[in-house]
């Protein structure tokens, strides 16, 4: 008799209507993700010009100035000091004024000329990794091409080795490793507003209470929002991979149908999350408050920004709490690794659980209706 | 108590006893006991704030009680919220409508809440258009409608799975004289199916139309019985007094005079005359010419049988004057 789904079928088909009346709108917030990873992913895409670049010129003869000009022609580097002491490169780079540092030493133009290699140490700031990454991919080509002129020049093996030495941040990042954990982040934050804001408007239109006096039961109440939402997660999911896969490239080595399943419980985890919200919020702008709280530390405990290896002892167990966690081994390990679903099922049902903790919780807070005070 | 659970007949629709609430120091429903019976029309009264709603949304298991009890359609709200919910409708002070879906829509939409089957749920559907006349608006949004239509709509959507006991919260405020005079038709005609009405309203011509009322003020049940029984409380229309009705084009200079005037004990405006309770043996003739020395001129000095408005102000003063007296 007492059917703890009850109501699931009205509430379902009652949501449906709403997001096909307002289509237009939700279409709308589902293309904001894509404009932001098409802003982020640029920012580490393109190529990065005009880096700021300090050199200290040890030797000072042709030769080494040659190189100089090979270097600022790439429009990788912008050359904007000369300095004569390896301390006042290293300044320039820890206090910001310069991303690369460049030192060629006292002896280029001799090895060269002896017909050795030489060696040219390029100091990169990785605490941009973006930058960084360029700077070494545009370096080490450039030493490449030296490289090779001496050879058909000279005949001799190897002329110049650019050696590049990444400082403070020594783990650098390839739009391929940024954007599948930027996904996880970006459905988070989109999918989380859905529920929390379609059940914050019917706070506020007061038809929340409305249904409090129905036998609509929580959990018939609370599921029969979730899926149509979960329908649009899922849509959003695509668009997002869409995206991710033919504007930026970033080829998908594993099963896209595996990828798809498996977003299936993170979707669900970040709904109920919304839900979990909106049984507190009163207001969109306290929603926005909170889904942001909650949010945070999936961007910083999930391995998404800081790998999790660095995360302080104490801190770590917090990085098994956050869904991003789960769903960011889960792209990465598909999309980067080709991981299969023997790999990944574990986050999988850990996904699942979490979603499932979260809405009881919710659930109860719905059935003691604490949250219409 | 036990009485009354073994004659299912005797039931009555709401028995409410001893009903608290509190919000924090705030004692917003304060030993409140009252019953309805089946097929009433329940009117309840009260200024703004006094604890109307809280009440309601107590009875509709909306609110937890903070003390007493209360039994709704023969059930405990406390431990059987649930069928309570099956058995009543409520329509709430804001009509709480999906603006966003159309009329036919709302209505469908709560008729599957109640789980209604889809032969009934397609009679309900079609009895509660004709019902209501929606015909002409089923395909509008609920938005789109003027305010009479959206209570109406909320009232429909309310009585869908036909409920024994209706909770309408102030139904009419907002509303046009037509429309309301359309909805208390409504409200007369379903209540002759043997429907029970639990209203709040400020407008004392609705209450007069009551086959009962309450009078709530802060907090405080202080009235409750026929409209014809409130009019003849002794509060009211205390021994040896009498109501008068004193029309005069300078009502609020009469009113400031007559408040000194030893004799009258309270006196109120009312549009073009001021009401005054006075003492059985006071002159009337020496108040029109008192009036008449200050340059007011008094049309017409009549005796009076008082409203229920009368009745309301007179309590509401009464109890100002305990407050007062229990606060210093
Ligand atoms: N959730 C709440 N938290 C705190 N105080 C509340 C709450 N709900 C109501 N109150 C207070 O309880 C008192 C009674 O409010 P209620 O809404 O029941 O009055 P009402 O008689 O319905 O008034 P109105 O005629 O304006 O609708 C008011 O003082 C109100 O501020
Ligand atoms: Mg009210």
């Amino acid at each position: 008799m007492t059917n703890i789904f009850r109501g699931f079928g009205a509430i379902f088909y009652k949501e449906v209507l709403h997001v096909r009346r307002d289509f237009a709108t939700l279409f709308f917030s589902l293309i904001i993700p894509l404009l932001q990873m098409t802003l982020l992913g640029y920012g580490i895409d393109t190529n990065i010009r005009q880096i700021n670049t300090v050199v200290f010129n040890a030797d000072g003869r042709r030769e080494s100035r040659e190189l100089l000009d090979r270097l600022k022609n790439s429009d990788t580097f912008r050359l904007i000091r000369y300095v004569q002491n390896d301390r006042d490169l290293n300044d320039m780079i820890i206090s910001g004024r310069a991303r690369v540092g460049i030192k060629i030493p006292v002896d280029y133009s001799d090895r060269l000329l002896h017909q050795m290699s030489a060696q040219v140490l390029v100091l990169i700031d990785g605490s941009d990794s973006s930058v960084a990454g360029q700077a070494i991919n545009v370096t080490t080509a450039i030493g490449l091409d030296e490289s090779l002129r001496h050879v058909l020049q000279d005949r001799v093996a190897f002329g110049v080795d650019m050696r590049p030495k990444i400082l403070f941040n020594p783990d650098s990042r390839s739009p391929n490793f940024f954007l599948p954990g930027l996904t996880a982040i970006l459905l988070l934050n989109v999918t989380t507003f859905l529920t929390a804001f379609s059940i914050v408007r019917e706070k506020q239109q007061g038809t929340l209470e409305q249904l409090f006096v129905t036998p609509v039961r929580p959990m018939g109440l609370l599921l029969g929002k979730l899926l149509p939402y979960l329908g649009i997660g899922f849509f959003e999911l695509i668009l997002i991979l869409t995206c991710m896969r033919f504007v930026f490239q970033v080829p998908i080595h594993g099963n896209v149908l595996l990828l798809a399943f498996l977003s299936l419980p993170y979707l669900f985890v970040s709904l109920s999350l919304g839900i979990l919200i909106s049984s507190k919020a009163n207001s969109q702008a306290e929603a926005m408050q909170l889904a942001f709280l909650t949010i945070l530390p999936s961007v910083f405990f999930s391995g998404y920004i800081f790998p999790r290896e660095t995360i302080p002892t104490i801190l770590y167990p917090l990085s098994y709490l956050v869904p991003a966690t789960y769903f960011i081994n889960i792209t990465r390990g598909i999309i980067l690794r080709g991981a299969g679903l023997v790999h990944l099922w574990t986050d999988g049902l850990a996904l699942f659980f979490l979603g499932t903790l979260l809405l009881i919780l919710a659930a109860r807070r719905f059935h003691n209706k604490a949250i219409l005070a | 108590m036990l009485a009354t659970q073994t004659q299912p007949f005797a039931e009555p629709a709401i028995s409410a006893e001893h009903l608290v609430r509190r919000f924090g120091n705030l004692t917003a429903v304060n030993d409140v006991s009252f019953r309805v019976e089946k097929g009433e029309i329940f009117g309840f009264l009260g200024p703004n704030g006094s604890g109307k709603t809280t009440v309601i949304k107590m009875l509709t298991g909306l609110l937890p009680l903070s003390g007493g009890s209360a039994r709704v359609e023969g059930l405990d709200v406390r431990t059987d919220a649930e069928g309570v919910r099956e058995r009543i409708g409520y329509m709430s002070q804001n009509f709480s409508l999906y603006y966003d879906l159309t009329v036919e829509e709302n209505l469908k939409f709560y008729g599957r809440i109640y789980s209604l089957e889809p032969a009934r749920l397609k009679r309900r559907m079609e009895e509660v258009i004709q019902l209501n006349g929606f015909e002409p608006y089923l395909k509008r949004l609920a938005a789109q409608l003027s305010g009479g239509w959206k209570q109406r709509l909320a009232l429909g959507c309310a009585m869908l799975h036909e409920p024994n006991l209706l909770f309408l919260d102030e139904p009419t405020a907002g509303i046009d004289p037509v429309a309301r005079r359309q909805l208390w038709d409504l409200l007369f005609e379903l209540s002759g199916h043997g429907i029970t009405f639990f209203v709040t309203t400020h407008y004392m011509d609705e209450a007069e139309r009551c086959s009962h009322v309450a009078y709530i003020y802060f907090g405080k049940l202080i009235a409750d019985g026929t409209p014809d029984s409130l009019r003849q409380l002794p509060d009211v229309q205390p021994q040896g007094t009498l109501r008068v009705e004193i029309t005069t084009p300078e009502v609020t200079r009469a009113l400031r005079l007559a408040r000194h005037i030893p004799g009258i004990r309270s006196a109120t405006i009312f549009g073009q005359s001021i009401h005054a309770l006075v003492d059985e043996n006071f002159d009337l003739d020496g108040l029109r010419s008192q009036l008449l020395k200050n340059g007011i001129a008094v049309a017409e000095i009549r005796s009076l049988a008082p409203s229920l408005e009368d009745a309301f102000v007179e309590l509401t003063y009464k109890h100002q004057a305990l407050l007062e007296a229990a606060g210093d």
